[in-house]
Order: structure tokens, then sequence, then C-alpha cells
């Protein structure tokens, strides 16, 4: 470990460690920081995002695939079930394979990776930061040029910095998943159980990772909360389904359901990934958001090293991309998760119901969209423009 | 005060990013609470997906 970074990257997931592939050059130095023993481990993620869109920033290896998928089924309280084809091919991927090819790409570039280093304060010394990180017993104190704060949901870092991350109780899901064994699923499709009794506020997943295996967890709105908690939902929900299932793994997590913080760029310090709320607020997907703010930050922060300037005024390039790009995007989605998590019941089986008649041919996530949002027009034309893009 | 049962806890870190006081930490893969300053809110208790902290006196 050297005494002086240019870059000094904290969290090895995928914000943290596309942020370090790209900010890498032949001129500069770059190190990463993972606080568990191991990269990719523990996977607090239901792990489906969609191809194409990850293909656009790395290239992909068929050994990250457990599952493709082409359609999903929403199932209303009532049990009615509506298919949907998906407008682009999706996955659901093995994130400890993933996570660990990203950091191993980022080496390959010359990133120095560490595991067990957990960075316990950050502090501003002059135009640099002084970075304590204590790795296998040790306590070790680092010169760095620019911060990136790649920590997950707890984002301690950019509080650090003087940035509050604190999440407002409706901006949150507080989640549980098991993946099981010995189970049924449909190959190729993904299934969404909404409905008050399983996951107030927020939903349930089952995405198939195998034959006979899949993630399943719940998410519940911080302000639905009605005193089951996310592992009594999820034990009941599994009771009921799945009643024969082996659970092999059992995570907890929270995920952001926010408007990305409205400042992921200061003076030598860039926030992204969950760290920064950038998630998509409807799906609680994380992924390429992650991926898509580590490709600008990375790259952002390389040209700063490269003229010298890691000051605000050459990093807030990273925010102006980011806030026109996914973020734009992202605030759209945010409006309609406002409105997602407030219907009851009773709605969400109207709609349900009112899906049903209409012919699989037309069934997308538009139509899904037009549907629910017929006394909503100004959301509905909101839904449009996003649709627009995903296609 | 929060009391954590640390067998329970998963280190997930959903209790600190909604502390509106910002007295929790995970450090070195343990969950701290700076007790002095907690407020007795609950959020945290709340939001617990696992069921891992309790407010005692």
């Amino acid at each position: 470990m050297r005494t002086e970074y240019d870059v000094v990257v904290v969290g090895g997931g995928p914000a943290g460690s596309t942020t370090a592939r790209f900010a890498k050059t032949p001129a500069n130095s770059v190190v990463l920081f993972e606080k568990d023993r191991e990269i990719g481990v523990p996977v607090r993620c239901a792990e489906a995002t969609s191809i194409p869109d990850l293909g656009r920033f790395v290239k992909i290896n068929p050994c990250w695939i457990a599952s493709t998928v082409t359609r999903a089924r929403l199932i209303s309280p009532s049990g009615q079930a509506v298919l949907l084809n998906l407008p682009a091919n999706g996955a659901v991927l093995h994130r400890r394979i993933f996570d660990h090819d990203l950091a191993q790409i980022a080496a390959d570039q010359g990133v120095e990776v560490y595991t067990k280093a957990d960075v316990y304060k950050i502090e501003r010394s002059d135009r640099y930061w002084r970075v304590y990180v204590r790795h296998l017993a040790h306590d070790y104190c680092l010169k760095a040029k620019i911060v990136i704060a790649a920590d997950g949901v707890e984002s301690r870092i950019a509080r650090f910095a003087g940035i509050r991350t604190q999440t407002v109780l409706k901006d949150i899901e507080s989640c549980a998943q098991a993946m099981l064994a010995n189970i049924d699923v449909t190959a190729g499709q993904i299934d969404f159980y909404f409905s008050s009794k399983w996951a107030p506020g927020g939903y349930v997943w089952v995405f198939p990772k195998g034959d006979h295996c899949a993630n399943v967890g719940l998410g519940v709105n911080g302000a639905h909360f009605d005193g089951r908690s996310a592992i009594d939902l999820l034990n009941a929900f599994i009771s009921e389904k799945f009643p024969d299932a082996a659970r092999l793994t059992c995570v907890a997590g929270g995920v952001p359901v926010a408007k990305s913080l409205k400042q992921i760029a200061v003076d030598g310090l860039l926030i992204v990934g969950d760290a920064a709320r950038q998630v998509n607020p409807v799906t609680g997907g994380g992924i390429l958001a992650a991926i898509t703010a580590g490709n600008i930050a990375g790259t952002v922060a390389a040209g700063a090293i490269d003229q010298a300037d890691w000051s605000l005024k050459t990093l807030k390039e990273y925010q102006i991309e980011w806030d026109k790009g996914v973020g734009k995007d992202y605030s759209r989605f945010y409006n309609i998760k406002e409105w997602m998590t407030e219907l009851s019941d009773p709605e969400l089986d109207e709609i349900a119901e009112l899906l049903h008649d209409i012919p699989p041919t037309e069934m997308n996530i538009l139509t899904v969209f037009k549907v629910a949002l017929r006394n909503k027009p100004t959301l509905l034309f909101e839904a449009i423009k996003l649709f627009a893009k995903m296609i | 005060m929060i009391k954590i049962d640390q067998e329970c806890c998963d280190l997930c870190g959903t209790c600190v990013s909604v502390c509106p006081v910002d007295c929790m930490e995970l450090k070195e893969a343990m969950l701290v609470i700076d007790n002095s300053r907690c407020n007795s809110c609950q959020i945290c208790v709340r939001m617990c997906p696992f069921k891992a902290l309790e407010l005692v006196d």
C-alpha cells in the first residue's frame, strides 16, 4: 500500500469497481478498498438487470447470467395475473461472480485492490484528503486527491465530507430475501406480487436463478410499516407459496427509492451508486445506475487528475452528466413511485381487472402504465417519455 | 436507548441510512450506536429487516 494515491475508491460493489476502472490511466494511481473479506459477498440484491443496457459498459461474460428473462408476471392482491413482455432481454445475475469480475477488470487496468480494508474516517487537509483505513489490524493514513464514496446504502463517506445522506421513511424499502431451492419456477419469467398482505408499499419478487431455484424477497416501504418487519413478511410468504423450499441464503437490505442526492460532487469527492441514492425508484434496481454513474464518475476523475484540478469546478461535470441523463429519467420514475406506493389493494385489483381485457400482443409496460394511470394524465405523459427511452 | 442483538444484525446498514440524528455506524463488521445522541425515535427499530433492534430503558 502506498502513502499517496490520486484516487481512493471506497466500496467494491459495481459502482466502486466501475468508477475505479474508468478512473485508472497509465499515468495515475487508483486504489479500491472493500470492507468485507471478499468482493461480491454477501449478495444483498435481487440480481435482475437488462442485458443490452449492461452491454453498453462491459463485455458480458455468460458466467454472470443465472437465467435470462423475457417476460414479467404481475400478480394483484386478489391473485389476478397480468403477463407482459419486457422491452429488452433481462437477466438474473450471479452477483458474486459479476462483482468479482468487475473488480478484476479494474485490477487488470492497474487498480490496486484491498479487501478487509475499512475506511473509518476521511479528513480534508488543504487540497487533499487524509484517508484513514484499517486493514488486517493495522491503521494506515493515506493522502488522496479524489475520494470516491461507493460505500452503499449506509453512505458514511459522504457524511464525513459534510453531505447529509439520511433518507426519509417513504424513500426507503426495508428488504429481506432468501435464495430458495427445491421449488417450481417458470423459466424466462419474473414474478411480482403486489399486496398489503405481503409487502405494504412495496412488492414481493420471485426471480429464477435456475430450474428449481429463485431469489424470493420483498421490500416494505418505511412509511407503510404496520408492525410486521421484512423477515416476518418473507417467512409468511414462503410458508404459504413455497412450503417445501430450502433456504440457501437469507439476507437483509435497505433499498433507497429516493431521488438521487442533490449534491453528488464536492471538492475532491464524488458519490456513486446506492450511496448517492442512484436507484430506479419504481423497481428498486440499482445495478445499471451504479455502472452508469461509475462510468461518468471514473471518466471525470481521470480527467481531473490529468488536468491537475480536482476541485468542484472540474468534478461537477459528473453531476451535470448524471442529472441530464439517467438522473432525469429517475426523477420521473420517482413521481410514479410516489403514486404507486399509495395504491390500495382494491385499486390494484381494479387495474389488474382492466388489464385482463387487453390482448397479450398489446401487453407491454406502456399499456400497463396507460391503464393504471388513466386518471393521472400528467403522470402518463412522463411514463410515455420514459417508455420511448427504454426502446 | 437502543439495544442491538448482534446475532440477528445482518450488517445491512438500513438503520444507518435512516437515523435522523446520525448516531449509528457500521464499524469493523459491527453495528455501533452512540446512545448519547440517540433521541429514541425508533425509526431504526421499525426499519430493521431482521428485528435486531429494540428500545430499552
